[in-house]
This record gives structure tokens, sequence and C-alpha cells, in this order.
């Protein structure tokens, strides 16, 4: 049974590990705004403009769709 | 052209003559300004995120080339720069304008525009952008201009550049739960085994190393996630009260000791998990509760509204000096939409002063050399000078807002329903307790002190502390949903509290412009509306502008001899017609009628009077059906600084005109609130303008009716956006439906507590009872409170 003494101890070093990276993303702020970065990644980097109208157009309309489900829901 | 044709730029009507550029349709030449801008700088993907995601600015509200003079000023650099090595500097702006996935996407990439700037950051929820940009290649003042040339223009006020940088309080919380939840989930897994058959067969060294792992655990939870527990319940025991902390923070500290004495005397390993799962609930009914509008601000005050920086006039020229250094007796000029920071009296120039913040009147006022002029006002039209009368602290306005300081307000926060409760609660709590250890004491000493720790420990009100936080917060929330944004929770109850209610007429039951319009006389052909629309334009006065805007079309034509004749009208000569518009008198020499309750303009064209545009006071829709609902229980009262031309409408809503007060100064609305504080009633008062600030301030709770919610609005409780103000009755019949959830979430805590009671008086809590009971309560009382104020919202249609 002493193997549980190991266990427990490892489990609270990970649990501990998890912990500290949490205090760590809450300092550096990135519970601040949790909208924006949502948005800014579906942004085309600028280095990319070649891309085909095609990819753009489908990424507009699904935005523009998103945006009218998200009205749909604030009319509620 | 077809009529409906939409600027591509700001989705709004072009008219019947759009401003073409690359055959894309512009509804003015502001708009096509911007676009041409990003145009030339690779910035078009703005226009494709999403459609027409522009900001229109009227070119009467925009900034003229000197409004950021100030910015150039060592002193206010200082102040507005968040850090700065002389290159590198960083900035941070509040952009009310800020809206939608384009608006991220154009203020990201800033960079393209200037290759001053290095980078730029938004955060939407807070309508915020930061920016790093090279001093040496762009100065504050050009980037301020060049976001006021794409239309995004940051407000910057005293407010902005003297508020502390971020709240850190928030992140504090988060951390708080996220240690408590680490605590919680890992007592969690060494106290299971104990509620498992068998587990007395667990070897002795597990057990304790168990037991004292938990209470290691248990150190952070105290001294760091509940702090806030102790240290309030300390700090109104020295007050000498009893809130809700108190009992906690007692149950907190013996659930700790008498779990410290169990491990210690090797008998079991104690309540640790319990514990840490109180704090844990707790903390995330803090959390859920504390739900703000960060955009938002209900705080500001007349700082917000005056302008940072003046230019003083002096002998040797003109200088932008900061408005603090503004003395009496300082000559300074206020241009075409300035606001005048301080009571003074006009030395030269045509003064056409608005009041409409102040006052809530839509005339502008005219004044003449030598007049004295009130802080607070919008200039129109040439720029004036003035002399200053009163330093800016002393003035009118800047004295009625320091005087309300509300002692009623800080009454009621120490009287909310869950202290008026948990005072009653703590103390049968410890008669209980002393009680059970009395009767053991006499009949079983062995077990007498554990029943009176185990009163104490079960009795611990968090279900009780839950039920408001989870209540008001859904609340909060099914409100903000809707247009209605609550400053805090507190706020629900004193809304519950109210029994009268005192609207301001102009701009809170109206609409704040002049918006009903009408053309009586005979029809006008489409060129003699564009001969009115081309002399209107000429003139700045509030009423030709509406009457410019009301006119659609895009031709103007050359007006000759055009005159504008102080508070009676303009004339002018277009295409050898003479087209005089104005008041009655000026237009057809009759005098107007007194009983007149409309604004007319009369119109002289081609020879002849052709009839007058009739402009209405518009009352909001709904508002009938509104005072009609809350006639019924509530007492009504009415405040307006204008005249009593609308009396006979007034009284068609209001019923009488007991309640009605016609041409109430600020001061008057003041103390109108504290006379009727003073008989004990609960005020709710409804404003908008600045003139209602110290009634806001001053009443229990200060609703203020705004169009856009993120723009100016004087401190006040809460904020309601003006489409939904006839839906105010609802809103305030809710808060009865959220008080009655609150009292059976109290019911609910105490049946549970009952059960607990009569476990611990017996002396027979384990572990395992405490361990699945107290959880039990918050979580039903937690999924209670959400469940059922969201149910509520749906029936009532909120």
């Amino acid at each position: 049974m002493s193997v549980i003494f190991i266990l427990v101890f490892v489990a609270i070093i990970m649990a501990g590990a998890f912990l500290v990276a949490f205090i760590w993303a809450v300092k550096s702020g990135q519970y601040e705004d949790t909208y924006t970065p949502s948005v800014r990644i579906l942004f085309e980097d600028p280095q990319m403009k070649e891309n085909s109208d095609q990819s753009q157009l489908a990424e507009k309309s699904q935005k523009s769709e998103k945006r009218k489900k998200e009205k749909a829901k604030e009319s509620h | 052209m077809s009529e409906d044709l939409k600027c591509i730029h700001c989705g709004n009507s072009c008219g019947k003559s759009p401003i073409l550029f690359e055959c894309n349709p512009f509804c003015c030449s502001g708009c096509s300004t911007v676009y041409q801008i990003l145009h030339t700088s690779q910035l078009k993907q703005y226009y494709q995120i999403e459609q027409m995601p522009g900001i229109r600015i009227e070119d009467d509200k925009r900034p003229v080339s000197e409004t950021y003079a100030f910015l150039d000023l060592e002193k206010f650099k200082s102040k507005i720069l968040l850090f700065s090595d002389g290159q590198i500097s960083k900035v941070s702006f509040f952009i009310p304008e800020i809206h939608c996935a384009s608006c991220i996407w154009l203020l990201e990439n800033l960079h393209s525009l200037d290759n001053g700037i290095i980078r730029s950051f938004v955060n939407f929820p807070k309508k915020e952008i930061n920016i790093t940009f090279n001093e040496n290649e762009i100065s504050l003042r050009q980037l301020v201009e060049l976001l006021v040339s794409i239309h995004y223009i940051p407000e910057i006020n005293q407010h902005s550049i003297e508020k502390t940088p971020t709240d850190k309080s928030d992140r504090r919380l988060i951390i708080k739960i996220g240690v408590a939840a680490f605590s919680f989930m890992n007592a969690m897994i060494y106290h299971f085994p104990q509620y498992l058959p068998g587990h007395e067969f667990l070897e002795a060294d597990i057990r304790r190393m168990f037991g004292w792992l938990s209470v290691l655990l248990a150190i952070p939870i105290l001294t760091f996630s509940a702090s806030d527990y102790f240290l309030t319940a300390y700090k109104s025991l020295k007050m000498k009260m009893i809130s809700i902390d108190l009992p906690i923070a007692l149950g907190l500290v013996t659930l700790f000791t008498q779990s410290l004495v169990e491990i210690l005397s090797g008998r079991g390993i104690g309540y640790i998990d319990s514990l840490t799962g109180l704090v844990f609930f707790m903390l995330v009914g803090r959390w859920y509760q504390g739900k703000t509008y960060q955009a938002l601000s209900f705080e500001r005050d007349y700082k917000t509204y005056f302008p940072l920086a003046v230019t003083k006039i002096s002998n040797s020229g003109n200088t932008t000096i900061p408005l603090e250094e503004l003395k009496a007796g300082d000559r300074i000029l206020v241009r075409n939409q300035e606001i005048v920071p301080a009571d003074s009296t006009l030395r030269s120039g045509n003064a056409n002063i608005d009041y409409s913040f102040v006052t809530g009147e839509s005339m502008p006022v005219i004044k003449k050399e030598g007049d004295f002029v009130f802080a607070g006002g919008r200039q129109f039209g040439s720029a004036i000078e003035l002399t200053i009368e009163k330093e800016v602290q002393q003035s009118y306005l800047t004295q009625l807002w320091n005087q309300s300081e509300n002692p009623f307000k800080v009454e009621n926060k120490l009287n909310t329903i869950v202290n008026r409760v948990s005072q009653y609660f703590t103390v049968v709590v410890v008669l209980i307790a002393i009680g059970s250890g009395l009767f053991w004491l006499l009949n079983k000493p062995e077990i007498a002190l554990f029943s009176f720790t185990s009163v104490l420990i079960i009795a611990c009100p968090c279900a009780l502390a839950l039920t408001v936080p989870f209540t008001f917060g859904s609340t909060i929330r099914q409100f903000g949903r809707k247009g209605f944004y609550l400053k805090n929770t507190a706020v629900i109850e004193h809304l519950y509290k109210v029994d009268t209610v005192v609207f301001d007429k102009t701009g809170t039951i109206t609409n704040a412009q002049l918006s009903g319009i009408r053309f009586i006389g005979k029809e006008l052909s489409r060129s003699q509306l564009q001969l009115i629309k081309s002399l209107a334009f000429h003139s700045s006065h509030p009423l030709s502008k509406t009457i410019f805007n009301f006119i659609s079309g895009d031709e103007l034509l050359e007006v000759k001899e055009f005159q504008e004749i102080q508070a009676l009208g303009i004339t002018g000569v277009i295409n050898g017609f003479r087209i005089n518009m104005g008041s009655r008198f000026f237009v057809t020499g009759e005098k107007s009628d007194d009983d007149i309750l409309n604004t007319e303009v009369w119109i002289y064209l081609q020879d002849s009077v052709a009839g007058h545009f009739q402009l209405e006071n518009e009352y909001r829709p709904g508002l009938h059906e509104l005072i009609q609902n809350l006639r019924k229980t509530y007492d009504l009262h009415l405040l307006t600084g204008d005249n009593d031309s609308e009396k006979s409408n007034l009284i068609g809503f209001f019923g009488s005109e007991k309640n009605l007060h016609f041409s109430q100064s600020p001061t008057d609305k003041l103390d109108y609130v504290r006379k009727l504080q003073k008989e004990g009633r609960k005020v709710l008062m409804i404003g908008d303008g600045l003139n209602d600030a110290g009634a806001l301030n001053e009443s229990n709770v200060g609703i203020v009716i705004a169009d856009n919610v993120f723009n100016f609005s004087p401190a006040c409780d809460a904020i309601l956006q003006s489409k939904q103000f006839a839906r105010l009755y609802k809103y305030l019949r809710f808060t009865h439906q959220s008080m009655k959830i609150v009292r059976v979430g109290f019911l609910i805590s105490f049946l549970y507590n009952l059960v607990g009671l009569s476990f611990a008086v017996q002396g027979n809590l384990t572990p395992i009872v405490a361990a699945i009971l107290m959880p039990i309560s918050s979580v039903s009382v937690v999924v209670f409170a959400s469940f059922s104020v969201n149910l509520a919202a749906k029936r009532s249609r909120l």
C-alpha cells in the first residue's frame, strides 16, 4: 500500500503545477478580455493576402451568419 | 438611383444624391474621406469583415483643428501616457464607438496608417485600445487626430486621465477561487475513503497523512481565500453590528479547530472537505454577483463633461492652459461646439449657448455682451470671448454636485435584507449552541463541547449567504440583456423598496431632440425644398439643423446676402428669390399666439408666406401605458426646468396637476427629492441631464435614460436604454419577484439548517453528515436561485 504515498505526492505536485499555471494565466491578464481574442483569431494574417477570394467569401458568409444568430439571440 | 441607397461606410441612407467615390455611394463627405484613407492604406478589408461597419460623424460634431492642441502640453502628455522613455510610448484610450469585429480589425492594423505606430491592441468588452507608438515619428496629438480622422474618437477628459490604470481586485478574486478549488478538490480525494464501507481497515499511517495534508490545504484557504470574511466580520463587530460574515467566520474557525483536534487526537480526519467546499461556493457566489459592465461608467461627474484645457487670450497671443490653472479675471476663447468651463461674462462675439445638457431645454439661449454665462453651456456658431468670473470649482454647476452627499444611501447599504436576517440568525444559533452544550454538560459531559461546536459548524450560513448573490446576480444579468444596466446588486433591493417615482421631463419622458417635424401649408415642390435646405445650411441654429436634416438631397445652392437676425430668423437670396425663415413675427409680421405649445418655423418663399414647419416635443412611445401602470402602486411626481406650456398634455398623462412642478432649477429638484425623503419616502429619480445630477445622486435610486449607454451620463445607480423606457414598470415589478425568490431561498436554507441542527444538538454530527449536507444545501440554493430567476423572467416576459 505504500505506493499510495508516492501516488498522493505525485498527484498533489501535478495539481499544484496546474494551480501555478492558472495563477500565472490570471496575472498575465488572460482573463481580462475573454471576447476579443475569439474575433482576432479569425482575421487573416497580412502575409497571406494572396489567399483566394473564395476562402475570404466563405469566411465572410460564416461571420455574417454568426452575427445574425447573435442578433437573433439578443432580440429574444 | 434608388431611394434607399445605403452609405457603404456607415449604413445610413444616402438620401437623394449620394456622394460617389469609385462607384461606391456615401451619405456624406466625412464617410467618403474615411473610405479614401482606408483605401489608400490597403485597409479595405474593414468593409469585408462586417457590412457597413463605419461610424458617421455629423459635420457639426467634428472636432476642429485646435481641439486637441492641449495634447502637446507636457503636463497632459505625462498624465495620459502610461509609459514613455522619450521614444517608445504606451497609451490607452476609451473609445465608445468600438462596436464590431471590423472595428477590432482596423484598430489593430493602425500601423498600416502610420509607421510611428508599433502595436495596437483592442479590449472589446472595455471598449479600450492600447497603443504602443514611437514618439519621434508620431506625437500623441497626431495619434489622437489620426484616430479622429477615421471616426474613432477617443474619450479624453478629466475623469479618464485621473482614473487608476486597472482594477486588480477582480484578478485577486479569481485567484482566490482558483486556490479554493484546488484545496477543495484535493481535500475531497483525501476524505473520500472515509465515507466508504471498510474504511476502518485503512492503514493508520495513510489516514494520518491524509489528515495532515488536508490541514495543509486548509491553511491557504483560511489565510488567503477566506480572508475577506474574517476582515469584514471584524470590521462590523468593531462597529457593533452583526453582518452575515460574522457567523460565516465563526463557522469556519470552529470547523478548522474541530478538525485539527480530531486529527491531533487521531479520532478522525475532520471536516476539512466541507470547509474548503464552503469557501469555494461562497467565493463563486461573490464572483457571480460582481458582474460589472466594464464599458459603462456610473460614477461620472461634471469633470467628465468639462474640457481639459482652454484657450486663454493674453496680450502676447493665445495659449492653451489646463483647466485648473484658470483664474477669475482670465479672458478665454470658446469656439463653436466648445463648452463654457466656468461662470463668466461675455466680452465679445455672438453667444448662442445651448444648455440642453444642463437644463434639458432644447432651444439655445442668445446672450449679449456683458451678459452672465453659466458654466456647462455649449457654444454654437462663431467663437466668443469670455471673462471668467468664478473659478471652475466655484461654478454653480460644480457646487450643485459637491453639495449632494447622501446620508440615506449609506444607511441603506447597512440595512440590506441579508444583514437583517443574519442578525437574528447569529443570535439564535449561538443560543442553541450554548443551550445544547449546557444540556450535555449536565447529562453526558464528554460530548458537551462537541455538540457545542457541531451546532456552530452546521449552522454556518453558507446557503444563506449564497441566496442573495445568485438571485440578484441572475436578475442583474437578465436586466442587462434587456438594456437596463445596474451599478451593482444592492440597487435591486433599493428598487424593490421604492414607493415614489420622480420624472424629469425633457429628454426623459420626451425624446431629447425635437423629432416630430411636419410642414403645414401649401405643398412645396422639390426645388423649393432645396432652396430652404440651402438656406438652413448656413445657420448653426439647432432648428435650422433639424430642418436641414429633414429635407433630403445634397444639392446646395449658392446663398447671397445671407443674414442671421438673432432671436428672429435667417434670410438670404437664392437664384434671385428672397427667402426668410424664422419666427412667425419675423416672417408674417403677425404676433404669435401665446398658447401655442409647439415650436414653429415659418417660411417666406418666392414673394409669399408658404407655411410653417411644426416641431413637436415628442413623448416617448409607451409613456401613457407606463404611467397608467406606475400610478397603481407608486406616487408619481414630475419636475421640469421648462415652463408650463405642456401642462395640459402632462395632466393627460399624470391625471392631476398636484405633483407637476414646472420651472424647477437643478437645486429645486435636489431640494424636492430631499423633502420627499424627509417624509420617509423611498425615491426613484429618472432623469438624463446634468441638471438632474444632484437629484439623481440624492435619491435612493437614480436611473439615467440614455440613447447611447456608452456616451456621457451623469452619476447614477442604473442606466436605462431609451428604447426600453416603456418597460420600466416591468423591471420594477420584477424586483419584487426577485425578493420573493430570495425569501424562498432563505426558507430552503433554514430547512437545511433545521435538519443539520437536529443532528448537531444530539451530538451526532459525523464528518459524513457534514460532508453531504453542507455542499448539497449550497448547490441546491444556487440552482434554485438562478433557475427560478430565469424562469420568472421568461414568465413575466421581461
